[in-house]
């Protein structure tokens, strides 16, 4: 009896000590957090609130460095973007304005050299680093070698090219030269891919070493309204008022980025709970994110950079008996057979509701459009707007005007005997499917037929020079993609001269992928890059958007943007596409 | 025992080489690239000297090399150093294991970052799971093919079927959104201090921990019950019950001690899965634990990240392997390892 006592006192002793061991390890779990009672929950407790003012952020994929010098996501560049700042921001309408900077430098006040050759950037007056230290012209020529020093392995280093030196005139003057004319001088320091960080602090992480500076990569100084207290990685990041700010002291004492989860959840936080004020990123179904809209809590906001949803019409010939041909351009000797016949085109665009696969498919995050350049706003095209209502009795008319008849009775109209059946492949990816479909039918309603086809991502983007399937070789008649241009389109538009149609020779490696050749665009673009920024510019932007769309290259379908929403009693959220969402967070407030 | 003890523990060092070694070469040969994560925007030049500063292009043997040197030398070195406050050599130099993904973050602290977490939600679904599952087995056991053993025996069934991330969705709906009762997204630097506060843990963990222990508690209840089963019908017991004892006694005393042998020795087996975290219940109530963590490495190719968790997985297994060896030993007179 005694044994058989002590051995059942074993096993409960045993299991005791198991629990201990599981109670005991959080227990010890606060030391290590920081010295602060931040206290998430303030939704309902408003008696909380007087005490701290707290802003709960979620985004959905957790930061995993604040700053977006070594580690490239939105999120870790939105965590930064709280703290550090550029010399100038893009506000949502795509404008620069100045942020640590007097004003933004141009030819016509002298900050732009006439020949385009540098630009020179003055700091505001007494500017400080949150630690109470000098912020100083030094600091930017420090973050220019940091980032461009390539054993740093620096991810924002393509905001710097091009540049051949930054020197520092004086403690407030910071001239940039480049090593060729640069008509748009404003990609170093300019948005939330390249803010200024503290040459003091940064001193011994340049190059190889920046990989173990753990102290200063998840608190970096910052100039902006909020200072880093803790930063958990892959977590949660708190921040509190910098009282160093140049700017207005801050409505919140508090600021929790929080990370993880998912999209719909993170949705359902701001707009059926209330727990978190701010949500990034809701890629949720658009019927289930008005559903939780209309609970009445928070409000769903779009952000648009530059992406366009777009149909790309193969000016090539792609039918398989061409063999290794197929959508070769071959100095132009082997054209579509119909589609470069205008009237075909031109048709099809007028046979698409814009309006309704946006709203249907893309909700918050579409608008309908007729641009390949839909944004910033001073270089959008007003000439083609006249495809945003569907029209397909005028295209039937167009087709039967030019004599693209149905001669046969299959309901199928011919262009020189070759009946109107084409090829359509995008992406495997459901509103994209969607959209193929709805077009599909329209294209019938107009006597033009299409066969849907659609590739796994990874492969129709996959780049992978022996698969058939990607959308440089494009071996259908159309295809569907979203790209679209930075905030200076140079870049973007760059792609769509002769020189970079895709072929054979240069293992399909042009950005010209629906084939088309215009003497015209190629020199307008030309005189883009010699042209600075102003009026003339936009004009020059305009004039090729509308080449490209006029010639029947692209179809624009959907400006596409990205959604996040936010309590109704946050007041001063102003959603941007172009820089960080978190570019004026330090103006929210209830 | 002690002879026994000290040959089990020599064993694991070769076997615990062995799989890092595994790990390494599985997690080295497989494909992905710490900058696939990156934007599409980045030039491949660039991509390349980020690979380079993360010391990616490295021959094999010298990475796992360094990897071996920088975890059982360097790591264990830099613990004595903070846990004493003392300088050994020169700790400034020397180079920890450190996170691709959050570059210059040493991977260990990111893992003590997370532990409390995990042992918070998974550790307390186990304890909530055990304390469920045992008495509801026993009576299931004693009294078969009663209602008490037919509904225990469905709502296990569908415990054990219903995945956590639908139940977990449920709760969300119900408990959060509907009734607003518990929290959704769980807060890491919630401190507790007071009662006030030991609430709000209490709240943030219920509903993931309700989750987690209903799927838990649903395979021990049916261990426990099966186990019992085999002892009823057994002489011992017969031999009790003879000898007028009364049942609540031989039931506790005689047959649950014996059925519990398995049953402890399976979930000394299970403790490891508790420090693993449960992946999905963690991403689903925001819960930063190690789960997440782990997940959020491949999903970014952290490759150090995910070699030293896996690894100390291995290592917690095949201690508490040995651990419960030892437990059975105890619990079970008639087995001695000689």
């Amino acid at each position: 009896m005694m044994g058989k006592n002590i051995s059942s006192l074993r096993i409960i002793a045993l299991l005791l000590a198991m629990a201990f061991l599981l109670a005991a390890c959080p227990a010890a779990a606060p030391t290590g957090g920081e010295g602060m009672a931040a206290d998430e929950e303030m939704a309902e407790e408003e008696v909380m609130e007087e005490e701290s003012k707290v802003l709960t952020i979620l985004y959905w994929q957790a930061a995993s460095l604040p700053g977006p010098y070594l580690s490239g996501g939105t999120k870790d560049q939105d965590a930064g973007a709280i703290t550090l700042e550029p010399l100038a921001n893009y506000d949502p309408n795509g404008t620069i304005v100045p942020r640590l900077a007097v004003e933004i430098p141009t030819i016509e006040n002298g900050g732009v050299s006439e020949d385009l050759m540098s630009i020179t950037w003055t700091l505001k007056e007494g500017l400080l680093w949150s630690d109470g230290s000098d912020v100083t012209a030094e600091d930017v020529v420090f973050t220019w070698q940091y980032c461009s020093d390539e054993a740093t392995g620096c991810t924002a280093s393509e905001a710097f090219l091009g540049i051949e030196s930054v020197e520092a005139l004086d403690d407030r003057t910071i001239k940039i030269t480049f090593d060729s004319p640069t008509p748009y001088p404003y990609n170093a320091f300019v948005g939330a891919n390249t803010p200024i960080i503290s040459s003091v602090q940064f001193a011994d992480c340049v190059g190889a070493a920046a990989q173990t500076c753990n102290e200063q990569n998840t608190a970096p100084l910052g100039t902006g309204p909020y200072r880093i207290i803790d930063f958990k990685v892959n977590d949660v990041a708190v921040y509190e008022r910098n009282p160093h700010y140049h700017g207005e002291p801050t409505y919140f004492d508090t600021v929790i980025f929080k990370g993880g989860g998912d999209a719909a959840s993170a949705a359902r936080a701001v707009l059926e709970t209330g727990e978190a004020d701010y949500a990034w990123n809701l890629q949720v179904e658009p019927d289930i994110l008005r559903d939780m809209e209309a609970a009445g809590l928070g409000r769903v906001v779009s952000a648009f950079a530059g992406y366009v949803e777009r149909v790309l019409i193969n000016q090539t010939n792609p039918h398989s008996d061409l063999g290794d041909d197929r959508s070769e351009y071959m100095e132009g000797d082997n054209p579509h057979p119909f589609l470069t016949f205008p009237p075909i085109p031109q048709a099809m665009s007028m046979a698409i509701d814009r309006n309704l696969i946006s709203e249907q498919l893309y909700g918050f995050a579409g608008q309908p459009t007729c641009n390949v350049i839909p944004a910033p706003l001073h270089y959008v095209s007003d000439s083609n707007d006249s495809c945003l209502t569907q029209d397909i009795d005028g295209a039937n008319a167009l087709l039967d005007e030019n004599d693209v008849l149905d001669t046969d009775g299959d309901g199928i109209r011919e262009y020189n005997g070759v009946p109107l059946k084409l090829s359509y492949q995008t992406s495997t990816n459901s509103v994209r499917q969607k959209t193929q479909a709805l077009l599909r039918q329209w294209w019938l309603q107009i006597g033009i037929e299409t066969e849907l086809i659609n590739h796994d991502a990874s492969v129709f983007f996959g780049g992978d020079p022996n698969s058939p399937d990607t959308y440089q070789k494009f071996y259908t008649d159309l295809q569907m993609y979203t790209t679209g241009p930075t905030i200076d389109p140079q870049q973007h538009l760059s792609n769509w001269i002769c020189e970079q149609i895709p072929m054979r020779e240069n293992s399909w490696g042009g950005g010209n992928i629906f084939r088309g050749c215009s003497a015209e665009f190629d020199a307008l673009f030309e005189q883009l890059t010699q042209t600075p920024v102003g009026p003339e510019r936009e004009a020059l932007v305009k004039q090729l958007n509308d080449i490209n769309v006029q010639n029947n290259y692209q179809i624009p379908l959907v400006y596409r943007g990205e959604v996040s929403a936010h309590l109704d009693t946050l007041k001063g959220v102003w959603i941007n596409g172009w820089d960080s969402q978190m570019w004026n967070v330090g103006e929210w407030h209830r | 025992m002690g002879q026994y003890l000290v040959r089990r523990v020599l064993t694991i060092i070769p076997t615990l080489i062995a799989i890092s070694f595994v790990i390494f070469a599985v997690l080295d040969l497989a494909p992905g690239d710490p900058t696939s994560a990156l934007p599409e925007t980045i030039r491949p030049e660039v991509r390349q000297q980020i690979r380079k500063a993360m010391g990616l292009d490295e021959p094999f043997p010298v990475k796992y090399g360094l990897w071996l040197r920088q975890f059982f030398v360097n790591e264990p070195l830099s613990l004595i150093e903070t846990a004493f406050d003392i300088q050994i050599g020169d700790g400034e130099k020397r180079l920890r294991v450190t996170s691709w993904g959050s570059r210059g973050v040493p991977v260990m602290d990111m893992i003590v970052e997370r532990m409390p977490q995990t042992l918070w939600v998974v550790g307390m679904a186990y304890l909530v799971a055990i304390a469920i599952a045992v008495p509801v087995g026993v009576v299931s056991a004693i009294r078969q093919y009663s209602i008490f053993d037919q509904v225990g025996t469905f709502l296990s069934l569908i415990g054990y079927s219903i995945p956590t991330f639908f139940t977990g969705l449920l709760m969300i709906l119900l408990f959060s959104v509907k009734l607003k009762w518990f929290p959704m997204i769980y807060d890491t630097n919630l401190q507790i201090v007071d009662w006030n506060s030991l609430v709000q843990q209490l709240k943030q963990i219920a509903m993931p921990v309700a989750v987690l222990g209903f799927f838990q508690a649903a395979t021990l209840a049916r261990f426990t019950r099966s186990s019992m089963l085999d002892n009823i019908p057994m002489d011992y017991v017969r031999t009790a019950t003879a000898k007028g004892f009364r049942e609540r006694y031989v039931v506790i005393r005689h047959i649950l001690r014996n059925s519990l042998i398995p049953v402890v020795t399976l979930i000394a087996l299970g403790i490891p899965a508790i420090f693993s975290g449960a992946i999905i219940t963690e991403q689903i109530f925001r819960v930063n634990g190690l789960g997440a963590l782990l997940i959020g490495a491949i999903q970014l190719n952290d490759i150090p990240l995910v070699q030293t968790v896996t690894f100390i997985f291995a290592f917690l297994i095949v201690v508490f392997n040995l651990v419960a060896d030892v437990i059975y030993g105890i619990l079970d007179p008639r087995i001695r390892y000689s």
